[in-house]
């Protein structure tokens, strides 16, 4: 990999929690570099870690030990330019779509930018996602497709350096998720965002993914392989599906799941 | 459509649900027809039996009031005291002394105190909330203090009072600010502390500012919690008042009751003990009323 080209740069990181049961060493010895515009998903078994992971990138937890940069500048803590979209949406409810999008728009832009400025960025942000009638609805007024559609809205509008998704289409229906991931394939070629993404879906990963980044079970969780995706861009679900190189690619990460690190229930249980 | 409903569930056999058992049976053109005309009596029926129960209630209530009347023979009919009731709301706003003023005049007098008295106690009570709430250190300085004060009566509250002010009416006040401002402040407080992780990860993401994370995530979330302090407060408040002015005189419905106990008058007793309820009922109904405009559906997690 060219080496001016770490846009993120994880070096050793480990995280111990402390609680009040004791310590927990969640993960271990990671180390990760992520390219300008690249798309890597994180995937593992449940409890391996791979929130916590996106959780340091996106400054929300501090790491017990090691390095994380991001554009060559510590990640010191949360900022806009690395902008989360949260699993369950993480909406306003006293907030329209509107709003909640404004809010990150104000706060990056408000100080350059004029008022006309800022409400044209929220409206591309809602037309990007296709959302610009539901402009003046509050949240339990939309579905929760639609609710994720503004959370990546209000995360895309921030215009930020990195897209952090944490299981962003886990809680929705399939027909749903197929719907979003095609949009989010879209918009990503479009805006050309650096997008690190969690997920436990493994057709998921293999669709949107440049990069598949396997984590082994916890406790003390590391990086167990990485793939490299090399499917054509754009990439088109229904073709893919009798795509040979796509099935190797999908194999590859169930043999890792299921093979090399089975299942950790008896642990977690 | 709720109507039917609304019959079925409190399973009572209303007039219109036979129609619709014989509906579901027959065949499809003239069951919507029928389906029609029970809609149209529906709501009536519906109504009906919403108000049926609490009306039973009463008659039984007033049944045994009219027993006890009849047997004891120094306790007023109803019949006594709605005639009585009459007379009094039929001018309730004359005065004629200082102790000697309509119920109108009384009633505000009361919720006048209740106002000022719980007014300060929001004054004070929300932003100490919010500031216990979000700062540790003052939860863990003001919490042992509130867990020994709030089980007091507020009435033993009342002599301070009066030794502070030197007067009776800042000191009834004094009683209903000292009985609200517990539910306010402890109630702001846990709504602080329960404001979902995920907006607080919202505004860290976002950077908000300190005045935009009061304003547009704290203040909203707490908005609830608060409203329900509120409602616990004037609640408490208007049980206090009337046991305050029963001690401190002067005008208010508290003081009311004592001096028409002092005459001798039950009548009077008793209407002013429905007069309490219904405003205590009128004050909650309004509380509520505000708490479900400004409850937000949560983010599940």
């Amino acid at each position: 990999m060219d080496m001016h080209n770490k846009f993120i740069d994880i070096n050793d990181v480990e995280m111990v929690f402390h609680t009040k049961k004791g310590s927990f060493h969640a993960l271990r010895d990671i180390n990760l570099t992520v390219q300008k515009g690249e798309f890597i998903t994180l995937i593992g078994h449940s409890g391996c870690g791979k929130s916590t992971l996106l959780n340091l990138i996106a400054g929300l937890l501090k790491p017990s030990d090691g390095l994380l940069l991001c554009a060559n500048r510590e990640i010191a803590g949360p900022s806009p330019e690395r902008s989360v979209v949260f699993q369950n949406h993480s909406l306003l409810p006293w907030l329209t779509c509107y709003e909640n999008i404004f809010l990150g728009v104000e706060r990056v832009f408000g100080a350059t930018e004029n008022r006309t400025q800022l409400r044209d960025r929220t409206r591309a942000a809602l037309a990007l996602v296709g959302l610009t009638a539901a402009e003046t609805k509050r949240p339990n007024e939309i579905s929760g497709g639609m609710k994720q559609r503004v959370g990546i809205a209000r995360a895309l509008a921030m215009e930020p350096k990195v897209l952090l998704m944490d299981e962003p289409f886990g809680a929705l229906d399939a027909l749903t998720r197929a719907h979003l991931q095609d949009e989010l394939l879209k918009i990503v070629a479009k805006t050309e965002s650096t997008v690190v993404m969690v997920t436990h879906d493994v057709d998921e990963a293999v669709l949107l993914s440049d990069r598949i980044v396997m984590m082994t079970n916890g406790p003390a969780a590391t990086i167990g392989e990485i793939l490299e995706v090399k499917l054509a861009r754009p990439r088109e679900r229904v073709a893919l599906a009798q795509d040979a190189q796509y099935s190797e690619y999908r194999t590859a990460v169930l043999e890792f799941l299921y093979r090399k690190q089975a299942h950790p229930a008896k642990e977690a249980a | 459509m709720s109507a039917v409903m609304e019959t079925m569930m409190n399973d009572k056999p209303a007039p219109a649900t036979p129609t619709i058992a014989v509906a579901a049976s027959a065949t499809p053109a003239p069951a919507v027809k029928k389906v029609k005309a029970a809609k149209r009596n529906l709501p009536f029926a519906g109504w009906f039996m919403k108000v049926l129960p609490p009306l039973t209630g009463l008659a039984f209530l007033v049944l045994v009031w009219q027993i006890v009347a009849a047997k004891t023979g120094n306790f007023p009919t109803p019949l006594v005291t709605l005639q009585e009731a009459i007379k009094l709301f039929s001018d309730p706003f004359y005065r004629t002394g200082p102790n000697d003023q309509g119920i109108g005049w009384n009633v505000l007098a009361s919720l006048q105190r209740v106002a000022i008295g719980f007014g300060l106690a929001a004054v004070v009570g929300i932003p100490l909330g919010f500031l216990i709430g979000r700062v540790h250190f003052l939860s863990g300085m003001f919490g042992p203090i509130i867990s020994l004060l709030k089980p007091v009566s507020p009435l033993a509250w009342l002599p301070i009072g009066l030794l502070v002010f030197k007067s009776a009416n800042p000191a009834a006040i004094w009683s209903i600010f000292i009985c609200s401002i517990w539910p306010m402040i402890i109630n702001t407080a846990v709504g602080v502390q329960r404001v979902p992780q995920d907006y607080m990860n919202v505004a860290r993401v976002l950077n908000l500012s300190e005045w935009k994370i009061l304003t547009k995530i704290l203040f909203p979330s707490v908005l609830p919690y608060m409203l329900t302090g509120v409602r616990l407060a004037i609640g408490t408040a208007w049980l206090v008042i009337v046991a305050a002015e029963m001690l401190t005189g002067g005008v208010g419905i508290g003081f009311w009751v004592w001096d028409e106990w002092n005459n001798l008058n039950v009548p009077h007793i008793i209407i002013a003990i429905v007069v309490i309820g219904v405003v205590g009922l009128i004050l909650e109904q309004l509380l509520v009323a505000l708490a479900k405009a400004f409850t937000y559906e949560e983010v599940s997690s």
